[in-house]
């Protein structure tokens, strides 16, 4: 008896230790060249995530969407192959650290609380997020005000973009997070969410295929949320590079036309899966 | 002489541990991972105008432990219905039984925690807590009934048959022959069930029921505190765990004093 106590008393005392030992701070990182090294190699790694349209997977299996469009034409300009590793989001940073990957291109928000851990480029995209509503649950209503209220419950993809549109400009609604899409739009038509956030025009769509279930009632978007490349922290050299290549980007209409292309248009409707 | 010193004992695991920890912390420093175990504890608890409140990892570790309560009860219900069915004579109540235990048994927990949320609860109203209850009451409830079962069959046949010849009825014969004397023969493996049903209550994150885990995830998403939150996560789990690990052998330890006596 008293043997078994021990041994559990020591097991707990081995977990503690562990803790109070890994809380010591890591020494600096090797400076890492991480341009470098991707054209070197010729290819550079990307992780993606999963939403419709930043960055999904087509009828025919192929990653498709913004990011790919954006991160395509970055690999060309540096002369490299693209390859993209589709991450789960909360595994997305350990990832990155773990080096599985050289950027997270991937709708991300900047939020201060990230930018703690990762690094972040300037913005290249500036999300438009939309509110779909259950007409079950909750009819009629024609301010997003409506819907910052505690007894709201709102279902969005976790680390998604909406999420973090809903967090800022709902912040007392009750944010309920799913790993798919598919998950989020479930959870409303089976009337156990309120409503529903995500980019547009994803709601739009939703609401069109489900009259009867769901309905828009704002039009205009959520406040934009800024989206960056993250990257490990401690290589400015990459930072200033992907910066510039945004700035360039921005100056030569390529992110805009693309931006139209994915979140302003529709012609890409049919790669979606049903 | 080493049997009797715990201290060896002790030394030698203490060194094996520290190596295994030396080894997971060289691992995390190749990766440059910066610890920022300062940013955890306001998760855990807030100070506000002297006022202590929950933060939200604990506000889910009592969402975890409600979870596991109601389902520890209804695991019980259906494991016992399920081997009692098992072990009578009515060809139906075999079939149903062991179509369940088989049923549940070889199926992933994740498709059935799917199937009864997204597929069965709007036909059932059942909302996001209760399906989550079910589920793991369902998937535990199956290996639970294997438990009671092995537990009933250790009962000596003999005892049956002399409660019979007392002219006992089929309810008092369970209730006061067979069914105490199981539980004590029960009770070890059903308290690693009881264990693994609280581990795995952390899958009703992918329903979106705020316990622990998918606390956890939803910091880990907005502030990419990755392995300091998993971390606290594991610790709280195993505090949990190890408590009812040492409530469960007090009171086996109490109950063979009662034999005994």
């Amino acid at each position: 008896m008293f043997h078994r106590r021990s041994m559990i008393a020591a097991a707990i005392a081995g977990v503690m230790l562990g803790g109070v030992t890994a809380a010591v701070p890591a020494p600096v990182h090797a400076q890492e060249n991480l341009i470098d090294s991707i054209v070197q190699r010729g290819v550079m790694r990307v992780g993606v995530g999963n939403f419709v349209p930043w960055v999904f997977r087509s009828k025919t299996g192929d990653i498709v969407g913004f990011e790919v469009d954006v991160a395509t034409k970055l690999a060309e300009d540096m002369g490299v192959q693209v390859e993209f590793v589709p991450t789960v989001w909360d595994g997305m940073i350990p990832a990155l650290l773990a080096g599985n990957f050289d950027v997270v291109i991937s709708g991300m928000s900047i939020t201060p609380q990230r930018n703690l851990r990762v690094n972040f480029t300037t913005p290249y995209a500036s999300s438009g997020n939309m509110l779909a509503a259950s007409v079950q649950r909750m009819p009629d209503r024609a301010s997003l005000d409506d819907f910052n209220d505690r007894s709201v419950i709102i279902a969005a993809v976790r680390g998604s973009t909406a999420a973090a549109a809903v967090q800022a400009q709902l912040p007392r609604a009750r944010l309920i997070q799913f790993d798919a899409e598919a998950d989020v739009l479930q959870e409303v038509l089976n009337g156990n969410a309120d409503a529903l956030v995500a980019s547009v025009p994803k709601p739009g769509r939703d609401a069109a295929t489900f009259p009867d279930q769901l309905y828009i009632p704002v039009r205009e978007t959520f406040r934009g949320t800024l989206e960056a490349f993250a990257l490990r922290k401690g290589d400015a050299d990459a930072l200033n590079f992907f910066n510039n290549w945004i700035l360039v980007n921005v100056a030569n209409g390529f992110l805009e036309e693309r931006w139209d292309y994915w979140f302003v248009g529709q012609d890409w409707a049919d790669l979606v899966p049903e | 002489m080493a049997r009797h010193n715990p201290f060896v004992h002790l030394a030698i695991y203490a060194s094996v541990m520290a190596l295994i920890v030396w080894g997971v912390y060289q691992g995390a420093v190749s990766t440059g991972y910066r610890w920022q175990w300062h940013r955890v504890p306001q998760y855990l608890f807030e100070w506000d105008d002297g006022t202590l409140y929950r933060g939200v990892l604990i506000d889910g570790l009592i969402v975890t432990l409600q979870i596991s309560a109601a389902a520890f009860v209804l695991m019980l219900v259906f494991g016992l219905v399920t081997a009692i069915l098992d072990g009578s004579p009515s060809f139906v109540g075999r079939a149903i039984a062991r179509t369940y235990v088989e049923v549940i048994r070889n199926t992933p927990l994740l498709v059935q925690l799917y199937v009864i949320y997204f597929a069965l609860s709007p036909v059932l109203g059942l909302d996001r807590m209760s399906a989550a209850i079910l589920t793991l009451a369902l998937f535990e409830g199956a290996y639970a009934a294997e438990i009671f079962r092995a537990g009933l069959q250790a009962v000596p046949r003999g005892q049956v048959e002399a409660a019979q010849a007392l002219g006992l009825s089929r309810f008092h014969i369970y209730r006061h022959v067979v069914l105490p004397q199981a539980f004590r023969l029960t009770l070890p493996p059903l308290t690693g069930q009881t264990v693994s049903l609280i581990k795995d209550s952390s899958i009703v994150s992918v329903i979106a029921v705020f316990d622990l885990t998918t606390e956890g995830r939803n910091i880990i998403s907005d502030t990419f505190l990755t392995f300091e939150i998993w971390f606290t996560v594991a610790l709280l789990y195993l505090m949990l765990t190890v408590t009812l690990s040492f409530a469960v052998t007090g009171l086996e330890h109490r109950m063979q004093r009662t034999v005994a006596r």
